[in-house]
C-alpha cells in the first residue's frame, strides 16, 4: 500500500470514502468481529471523552485535553498493533488507552490530578503519555534500538500532533530512526492546529508524510477520519518493522473538533464554517454506515453499545473517584529507589506540619 | 595497577558491560575513535558497534533513545562530549529521565548514567570548560556525581551504572591525566551519596569535589605552614548531598569554606553554606566563606587564570576565617 500512494504526488490512502462506501480494492477484509470492536472503542472513546470534558467543566477533573474527532486515529493506531508491540503515546489519546485495555479509571484518575493512574499495569506495554511536545518520539526510537539488539520481532509505535514536527525532536528522532533502521511506525495526527497556530505555520512542505523521505523511509498520508485506512497503513507499517523492514511515517490527516484543552478556546482563532465542515467527515459515522451497508449495525446494536459505554465510564468515574487520595509517603517515595536523607527529612517536616505539630 | 583517571574510567565500563550485557554505551565518537579523550578506547572491539555505539550529533536523541531503552529492561550509558554540549538534552534529562520514575509510580525507572567531561583549567575551546552542576543538583531523581580520583572514578561509575535511578557523571577534564594511582582490578563500589573526609584537620573544614580537590590539598599544605590544620571534605555525590559529613566536620572545627569552580550566585556553595547555618550555626566560629568563580562566563585560555581558583585564594579565605 505505501507505494501505492506517494505523498509528492498528493496521494492520500482512503479506504472509506466520507460516505462511508469502500473504495475498489482497497476493502481488508477484517472480520465482522473485529469491525464492531473497533466501532465499539471508538464510540467508548467518544463517550469517555465527552465526560472528561463534563467532569472538567464540573470542577472534577483537571484540565483536559479533549480527543474528540480522532476516534479513527486513536483506535486504528491501536487496532494495529500486537501484544508485544509497544506504544509511546502523547497527552491526547483516549483512544489508544481505550482500544488496549488500560483502565479507564486509572486513566481518569491522572487527569484528576494523581500520578498513580499513570502506573501502566504489567504485561501493558503503553509507556506514559508525554506532555513535552515531540519528546516521546525518541523514547519510541530508543525503544526500537533495544528491540534490535535484543531481536525482538516487535513494532514500536509513537503518536504526536503535527505541533511536534516542528520541534528538535522530531527531526532528531527520524534522522536516528533512519540511521539505525529501527523498526518505528511514528504516527502523527495531523489535525491542523497546535493550541491556535495552523498547520501552515508548522511547516512549508506539502506534506508531513513527505518529510520521511529526506530521513531515508517510507512517509504516507491517509485519511485520519477513516479507521480503516488507518488501520491499514499502521498494520503494514508494523509488519515491515518487525520484519526489519525499518521506520514509516504515517500522516493521519484529521481535524481537531474539540478545544485544545479545556482550557483553550478554539473560536478565538477558527471559523465555525470549518469546523462544521469537517463535521460532516466524523470518523464514527462513517465506520457506521460501512456496517450498515455490511449488515453489522442496527439501532439495537447502537443502543446496545450506547449504554455499554455509559456504564463503562460511570464505573470508571465512580472507581477513579473512590481512589483514596494520594499520601505526603506516595508524593516522596518515587523520587529515587531509595530515599535520600534530604527527601525523609523533608518528609518527615511536612507530615508534621500537617498534625500541627513542630519540628 | 597503577592508572590515570581516563584508564581507570575504561576499565570501570568495560568491566561492568562484560559483566552485564543490558549495558549499551552511546554517544558522538565513542565507537571507532575510542571519545575525543579516548575513555572509551578499544571498547568497541570488545562488545561490537550493537553496545558501543556511534550515534548521529544529537544530544537530545542520544538521551532521549536511552531513555526509550529503558523501557525494554536496558540500561543505558551516554556520553555527552564536554558539559557544554549537554544543554540539548535538558528536556530529555529533566522533563523525562528524572521524573518517570515518580509520575508513573516506580513502574518506569530510568537506570541510564550520563557521563560527561566538565571544568576549566585545560585551556579548551569556549563552551569547553564548563562545570554547570548546580543545574542538575536543583532537579529532583538526578544523581550527581564527580570523582577526584582515578580509584574513586571507577567505583563511583561502577555503583552509578548499578544505579536505578539517573545519574549525570561528571568527569573532571583536568584530571584525566593529572596523575595516577593504584586502582584495583576487581570490580568495587563506592557507595552514592557519602562524602568522604580525605584529610583531618581541626581549624577548618573545606568542601570540595573533582578537580577542585588538589587545589584544596596544596591550599591545605599551605596553611599548615602557617600552623593551620585544614579537613577537606570530598563531596563525591553532590546532589543528593551528605549533609550529615559536612555538618559532622564544620561541629568539630568551627569553620567552613566551600571551593568550586563554577559561579558563585546560585552554586553548590551557597547550598552548602545555607545547610551549616541551618544545622550549626552556634558552633560556627566565623562566617562560612564561598572560593568560587566569579559571576561570569568562563574567559578563553589567555585570561583563564583570572577566572580558576587556585591554592592561594583558598588559603586567603582560610586565613581570613582564622583571623575572624
Amino acid at each position: 500500500m505505501m507505494e501505492r500512494f506517494d505523498p509528492f504526488k498528493g496521494e492520500r490512502l482512503q479506504v472509506l470514502d466520507e460516505g462511508g462506501r469502500v473504495q475498489t480494492g482497497l476493502d481488508p477484509g477484517l472480520p465482522d468481529e473485529v469491525l464492531r470492536k473497533m466501532y465499539e472503542a471508538m464510540l467508548a472513546t467518544r463517550v469517555a471523552d465527552a465526560k472528561a470534558f463534563k467532569l472538567q467543566r464540573q470542577g472534577r477533573m483537571g484540565t483536559y485535553p479533549p480527543s474528540l474527532g480522532h476516534e479513527a486515529c486513536q483506535v486504528g493506531v491501536a487496532s494495529a498493533l500486537a501484544a508485544d508491540d509497544w506504544i509511546f503515546p502523547y497527552f491526547r489519546d483516549l483512544g489508544v488507552y481505550i482500544t488496549l485495555g488500560y483502565p479507564l479509571s486509572d486513566y481518569f484518575h491522572y487527569w484528576m490530578g494523581n500520578e498513580a493512574g499513570l502506573r501502566t499495569p504489567e504485561g501493558l506495554n503503553i509507556y506514559p503519555l508525554a506532555i513535552p511536545v515531540a519528546s516521546q518520539i525518541l523514547h519510541a526510537v530508543g525503544a526500537g534500538l533495544a528491540a534490535n539488539y535484543r531481536k525482538l520481532q516487535i513494532a514500536v509505535a509513537a503518536t504526536f500532533g503535527d505541533g511536534a514536527t516542528s520541534e528538535g525532536d522530531f527531526h532528531e528522532a527520524m534522522n536516528f530512526a533512519g540511521v539505525f533502521r529501527t523498526p518505528n511506525v511514528f504516527i502523527c495526527y495531523n489535525n491542523q492546529f497546535a493550541i491556535s497556530v495552523p498547520r501552515s505555520r508548522q511547516t512549508a512542505s506539502a506534506t508531513i508524510a513527505g518529510k520521511a523521505s529526506a530521513y531515508g523511509f517510507r512517509g504516507i498520508q491517509v485519511d485520519g477520519n477513516d479507521v480503516l485506512a488507518v488501520w491499514t497503513a499502521v498494520k503494514e507499517a508494523a509488519e515491515a518493522a518487525r520484519r526489519g523492514g525499518g521506520p514509516t511515517l504515517i500522516e493521519a490527516y484529521t481535524y481537531r473538533m474539540g478545544d485544545h484543552t479545556t482550557s483553550d478556546d478554539a473560536s478565538r482563532y477558527r471559523a465555525g464554517e470549518e469546523v462544521r465542515e469537517w463535521e460532516s467527515k466524523d470518523p464514527i459515522r462513517r465506520l457506521q454506515a460501512y456496517l450498515k451497508t455490511k449488515g453489522l449495525w442496527d439501532e439495537g446494536f447502537e443502543r446496545g453499545l450506547q449504554e455499554k459505554a455509559a456504564a463503562l465510564v460511570e464505573k470508571a468515574v465512580e472507581a477513579a473517584e473512590a481512589r483514596p487520595a494520594a499520601t505526603v509517603d506516595d508524593v516522596f517515595a518515587f523520587t529515587y529507589a531509595a530515599m535520600p536523607p534530604n527527601l525523609r527529612e523533608e518528609m518527615a517536616d511536612l507530615k508534621a506540619f500537617l498534625k500541627g505539630g513542630s519540628r | 595497577m597503577i592508572m590515570t583517571m581516563v584508564q581507570a574510567v575504561n576499565q570501570a565500563l568495560a568491566q561492568e558491560m562484560e559483566r552485564d550485557d543490558r549495558y549499551i554505551l552511546l554517544g558522538e565518537d565513542v565507537g571507532r575513535d575510542g571519545g575525543v579523550f579516548r575513555v572509551t578506547e578499544g571498547l568497541v572491539d570488545k562488545f561490537g558497534p550493537e553496545r558501543i555505539i556511534d550515534t548521529p550529533l544529537a544530544e537530545s536523541a542520544a538521551v532521549g533513545a536511552a531513555i526509550g531503552m529503558t523501557a525494554l529492561g536496558l540500561r543505558p550509558i551516554v556520553e555527552i562530549q564536554f558539559m557544554g554540549f549537554i544543554y540539548p538534552a535538558f528536556n530529555q534529562i529533566i522533563s523525562h529521565a528524572a521524573r518517570l520514575r515518580n509520575r508513573t509510580r516506580g513502574r518506569f525507572p530510568v537506570p541510564l548514567t550520563i557521563r560527561t567531561p566538565y571544568g576549566a583549567g585545560i585551556r579548551a575551546l569556549e563552551h569547553h570548560s564548563e562545570s554547570t552542576e548546580a543545574l542538575f543538583c536543583q532537579i529532583p531523581g538526578l544523581t550527581v556525581v564527580v570523582p577526584s580520583d582515578p580509584a574513586d572514578a571507577k567505583g563511583l561509575l561502577i555503583a552509578s551504572l548499578r544505579s536505578e535511578d539517573p545519574v549525570i557523571f561528571l568527569e573532571p577534564t583536568r584530571l584525566y591525566r593529572a596523575e595516577k594511582q593504584e586502582v584495583p582490578e576487581a570490580l568495587f563500589e563506592v557507595p552514592l551519596g557519602k562524602a568522604r573526609i580525605i584529610r583531618e584537620g581541626k581549624d577548618v573544614t573545606v568542601i570540595a569535589w573533582g578537580a577542585m580537590i588538589p587545589v584544596a590539598r596544596k591550599a591545605a599544605e599551605a596553611a599548615r605552614a602557617e600552623g593551620i590544620e585544614a579537613e577537606i571534605v570530598d563531596l563525591r555525590t553532590l546532589s543528593p548531598m551528605d549533609g550529615e559529613t559536612i555538618v559532622g566536620s564544620v561541629t568539630k572545627t568551627g569553620r567552613a569554606v566551600v571551593l568550586h569552580e563554577a559561579p558563585k550566585t546560585c552554586g553548590l556553595g551557597a547550598e552548602i553554606a545555607a545547610l551549616i547555618g541551618e544545622r550549626a550555626l552556634l558552633r560556627l566560629k566565623a562566617p562560612v566563606l564561598r572560593v568560587t568563580g566569579p559571576d561570569i562566563t568562563v574567559p578563553l585560555p589567555k585570561s583563564e587564570d583570572y577566572y580558576y581558583p587556585g591554592p592561594e585564594r583558598l588559603v586567603r579565605a582560610v586565613r581570613e576565617l582564622m583571623e575572624y
